[in-house]
């Protein structure tokens, strides 16, 4: 069973869509008290860093999960700014601390990229490692839809999964054990995209 | 690097799906959610709905197709948002921000404004802040007179007296995301599209322009996207009525070395 974390900010219906259509089990869960009915964890989210994690630390979310993914093993995949909120921190309007799971920083692409219009939204192509498990089955560079102006930098190679090219390289998704992030959002990146949350449920 | 979209348009008139020619002749053509799953198998980039209801009442009853109408925006944006897996876009009849309220919790990913947007631009504004810019596209019609794009709104019946350039440029001080624009002219005639006014407005402004309008037959995709620098290609009329139309126009806008999905 699939928790979707319900923190006031992310597109929960399309994510609970996706797992629907593909018959993985899901709840959405507004309350820490219901973590314990979940064996995974995904954490969604549009909007800003700062007010996400204002919002997670607020309902519990943030020590909830933490203690989960780091003491239980409760695999845990982070979607868009769920993906950089996995991170230490990031300089999205201020500094902001973030749940600390993957070492590495979020930064703007406003700060790397000239002539090119922020947010980067569309589909684009990610380039992902041979033995990357939310990529098992999918082909080689599939386009997912991407809609963000912030990107994450891990510090550890071996963390990255996909990068996609953007006026940069940056990472498009992360896997480090049980903690995964994809700064595209497979709800809405069709049958690869499906195919991307078919694979976590198979975890 | 972002690829360039292939957007099919689907006019909503009171619960069905229906055809347009010229912004005046409307004729059925199909159930919403059959069609969207027929989009699906296309493995489209994206989709955008355009209700065209004046009287906004939908039709429940069976008309002589049988084919099955829904009874409310928000019921035909649920049903489509639970089959559909790629980015979808309403428009038609967006007033308040309300009504942009409604179509994003039913699961739109971006909403369409047209009229509203002109007569209030504050609403742009309102919903960029509260969804962010890339949520709010503005749809502009126009017709050329005197060779100068001109703004038309109220199902293209009244002339605004506004260029296309300066409308352009007041929606992306609002806080627009992205241009969605359409000849009136070329409107369901399938003689191209209008690819002068397409390439300038796509190298002067700094939002994303799609173009909607006049696809006849699948090089109309490939001519645009060689002589502009549009980042969506939306037709309506072409993808309905064209045996597997959506899948041969990607096909020759590769073998044409277009960078599509």
């Amino acid at each position: 069973m699939i928790g979707i974390v319900n923190y006031g900010m992310g597109n929960l219906g399309s994510v609970k869509n996706a797992l629907d259509f593909i018959e993985a089990p899901s709840r959405i869960i507004s309350e820490t008290a219901e973590l314990k009915m979940v064996d995974k964890i995904l954490l969604p989210g549009v909007g800003a860093f700062g007010m996400a994690m204002e919002n997670l630390h607020r309902l519990g979310f943030a020590e909830a999960i933490k203690d989960l993914v780091l003491n239980t093993k409760v695999p845990i995949l982070g979607v868009c700014l769920g993906m950089q909120l996995l991170f230490e921190s990031s300089i999205e309007h201020g500094c902001h601390e973030g749940l600390g799971l993957i070492k590495g920083k979020v930064n703007s692409f406003k700060d790397v990229v000239s002539g090119l219009p922020i947010p980067h939204m569309g589909w684009n192509s990610v380039e992902f490692n041979p033995g990357a498990r939310l990529f098992k089955s999918i082909g080689p560079s599939p386009n997912m839809y991407f809609v963000h102006s912030y990107f994450c930098k891990a510090d550890a190679e071996n963390d990255v999964s996909g990068t996609t090219e953007y006026g940069i390289r940056f990472q498009s998704s992360v896997e480090s054990g049980h903690i995964f992030g994809c700064q595209f959002h497979p709800e809405k990146s069709q049958k690869d995209g499906l195919m991307i949350y078919k694979n976590f449920n198979s975890l | 690097m972002l690829k360039t979209r292939l957007i099919p348009v689907l006019y909503i008139k009171n619960g069905l799906i229906v055809r347009s020619e010229g912004f005046s002749y409307h004729q059925n053509i199909g159930n919403i959610i059959n069609e969207a799953k027929r989009y699906n198998d296309w493995d489209v980039d994206e989709l955008i709905y355009i209700d065209i209801s004046r009287e906004k009442y939908y039709d429940i009853r069976r008309d002589d197709h049988k084919i099955k109408s829904y009874s409310s925006i928000t019921e035909i944006i649920e049903r489509i948002s639970k089959v559909c897996f790629m980015p979808l876009t309403f428009g038609g009849g967006i007033k308040t921000i309300d009504d942009i309220d409604l179509r994003i919790r039913n699961g739109a990913d971006k909403v369409s404004i047209n009229t509203q947007a002109f007569e209030n631009p504050g609403l742009i504004r309102e919903a960029a802040l509260k969804y962010g810019n890339q949520c709010v596209v503005v749809s502009i019609d126009y017709k050329i007179i005197e060779n100068v794009p001109v703004v038309f709104t109220h199902f293209g019946q009244q002339n605004t007296n506004m260029t296309l350039w300066e409308w352009a440029e007041r929606c992306e001080d609002a806080g627009a995301g992205e241009l969605l624009i359409n000849s009136i002219d070329r409107d369901g005639k399938a003689n191209g599209f209008d690819t002068d006014t397409i390439k300038k407005l796509s190298e002067e402004s700094k939002l994303p322009i799609v173009a909607c309008g006049g696809a006849g037959d699948p090089y109309d995709f490939v001519d645009v996207a060689q002589e502009t620098r549009v980042s969506g290609i939306a037709a309506g009329n072409i993808f309905h009525f064209t045996e597997r139309s959506y899948p041969r126009v990607k096909e020759l806008m590769k073998k044409n070395k277009i960078n599509v999905r």
